[in-house]
């Protein structure tokens, strides 16, 4: 799921100053943000009670199914037209996905309420660690299933670097580090990969912007049938 | 061909130091340090933004060194640059008549002087080394010729007093697999865990240049064993300096200990005097090896 955390109060009061929003609408995310902590029905009451606080009236607020998928926030759109219509602003408590999407169904000025931080695993309730960071040239299957790109801050696909000191991570030394979980693991499963160099990562793979189109069977965003050296379905660079 | 490269092939005992590059573009302090060690050892490294903290490109500094009449150790880490820029300056440092270089990860920015930067990281050590080995034989890492190739020494850190050992000292020997000449180690505290680790490392085809850190005082201590990576000092060391009546003293004894211990393990010393240049002239007279 996507994480996200509170985003500074003051700068969001800053960003309706700037379009004089004296009534604001707030949208939240019944997926993720819901999960999160930050952008279910509890946190938007209390984001309509500190606005209440400011002196800004909350004309109304909805949490939608999943605030990224364009369809259902449209539908949402519609069913509040009204409140939507007597706001001067809409505050979106999701990831910035939603945040685009509810900012794309209606014509009001839209702002985020939250930032977005990373994909998480859910550890236990409340506890969220990233784990993969979708960079779409998988090394899993060469690292015992734990992934260096995300795990090591310095996302070495070879390691240990020198500042690993008894088992643990320079940077996060309260973490045990990367890759020596890495080569333990690979020994424990008799895998002889800790013995050769991973090679250097395809980063082509991951540039922006993303995109997937199964009902055209491809990939979008082709501008060149194929960019010399890049994958398939890769604009130039 | 390197000096340093000759010197260990023929078996010679070797000394190498280090300067660092300025903040600024007056280079005097460093040549100062230069011109006192460059005559007592056989090549210097010139680090490259050491402690991920913001200096003069070692590029340039190298090339200082070498105008200077000394042989220096281009330092390259893998935290500022990416992998067009990290061949683009192996090119240069070839052209620049460098000989030596020393590949390494780099600390992560977090730990730095600028630690909002974006740490690079996009090609490892590892990784670089072999890219490195194969400049050296005219070709880049897309498996070009290129139009004229490196004929750099290839160097690398290595670490052995990490534990677990036997992961650490894996990734050495994938670094040597991969082209890596000679290692300059991290500061050698515990001489038999080090004469083990060479012993490792050796058959695999490497050159071992033991680190020597000057503890010159319970302050750099406390800045180790808190602050640095990838190293402790043992209490019984830290302890020795401090309750020395002048710990400086004491810590160019222990360094001659260190040095004179390690002559018969290793392929040489790279010592590092954290600043106090003249102690390296009496340390290494000292151990009898100048």
């Amino acid at each position: 799921m996507i994480i996200t955390k509170p985003r500074e109060w003051e700068r969001i009061l800053r960003n309706l100053d700037e379009v004089h929003a004296r009534t604001v609408f707030i949208m939240g995310c019944g997926q993720c943000a819901t999960v999160a902590h930050t952008g279910g029905e509890t946190e938007i009451l209390e984001a309509k009670t500190r606005l209440e606080a400011e002196g800004r009236r909350v004309t109304g607020w909805a949490v939608g199914e999943v605030a990224c998928h364009s369809g259902g926030t449209r539908l949402e759109a519609r069913r509040n037209s009204g409140s939507i219509e007597d706001a001067d602003a809409v505050l979106v408590l999701s990831c910035g996905a939603g945040v685009q999407t509810v900012a794309d169904a209606m014509s009001k000025p839209v702002f985020p309420g939250l930032e977005s931080v990373f994909l998480g695993n859910v550890v236990r309730h409340g506890v969220f660690e990233e784990r993969c960071q979708m960079c779409g040239d998988c090394v899993l299957d060469l690292t015992g299933g734990i992934c260096p790109v995300t795990t090591c801050p310095k996302g070495l696909l070879n390691g240990p670097c020198g500042g690993m000191w008894d088992g643990m991570c320079e940077v996060l030394t309260d973490r045990e580090c990367t890759h020596v979980r890495i080569q333990r693991r690979l020994a424990e499963q008799g895998r002889v990969a800790a013995h050769t160099i991973v090679p250097p990562k395809d980063f082509s793979a991951k540039l922006k912007p993303g995109s997937v189109n199964l009902r055209e069977g491809r990939e979008r965003g082709r501008r060149k049938p194929s960019a010399p050296g890049g994958p398939e379905g890769e604009g130039g660079r | 061909m390197s000096r340093l490269r000759e010197l260990l092939e023929r078996g010679e005992f070797v000394v190498t130091g280090e300067v660092a590059p300025p903040l600024g573009t007056d280079m005097s302090a460093m040549m100062r340090s230069v011109a006192v060690l460059g005559p007592v050892t056989d090549a210097l490294n010139v680090t490259d933004n050491q402690g991920a903290t913001l200096h003069l490109s070692s590029l340039a500094a190298s090339r200082a060194v070498l105008e200077a009449g000394f042989e220096p150790i281009f330092q390259q880490t893998c935290r500022d640059r990416n992998r067009l820029a990290l061949q683009s300056d192996l090119l240069a440092a070839a052209t620049l008549g460098l000989q030596n270089v020393l590949i390494v990860t780099g600390d992560d920015p977090r730990g730095g002087d600028h630690p909002q930067a974006k740490g690079v990281f996009d090609l490892d050590s590892s990784q670089l080394i072999e890219i490195a080995t194969g400049m050296n034989d005219g070709r880049d890492m897309l498996g070009r010729e290129m139009a004229g190739g490196t004929d750099l020494y290839i160097g690398a850190a290595a670490f052995p007093e990490a534990e677990p050992f036997d992961i650490q000292s894996a990734r050495a020997i994938r670094k040597i697999e991969a082209g890596a000449r000679f290692f300059q180690t991290q500061a050698v505290m515990d001489v038999e865990r080090f004469a083990q680790a060479v012993e490792a490392w050796r058959p695999h085809g490497v050159k071992v240049i033991a680190g020597i850190l000057l503890l010159k005082s319970p302050r750099v201590i406390d800045f180790i064993n808190t602050r640095l990576a990838g190293l402790m000092v043992p209490d019984d060391l830290a302890e020795r300096i401090r309750s020395a009546g002048d710990p400086f003293e004491e810590s160019v004894r222990l360094a001659i200990e260190q040095v004179r211990a390690v002559r018969e393990i290793a392929d040489g010393v790279h010592i590092m005097p954290l600043g106090a240049d003249e102690a390296v002239v009496r340390i290494l007279e000292g151990a009898g090896i100048r």
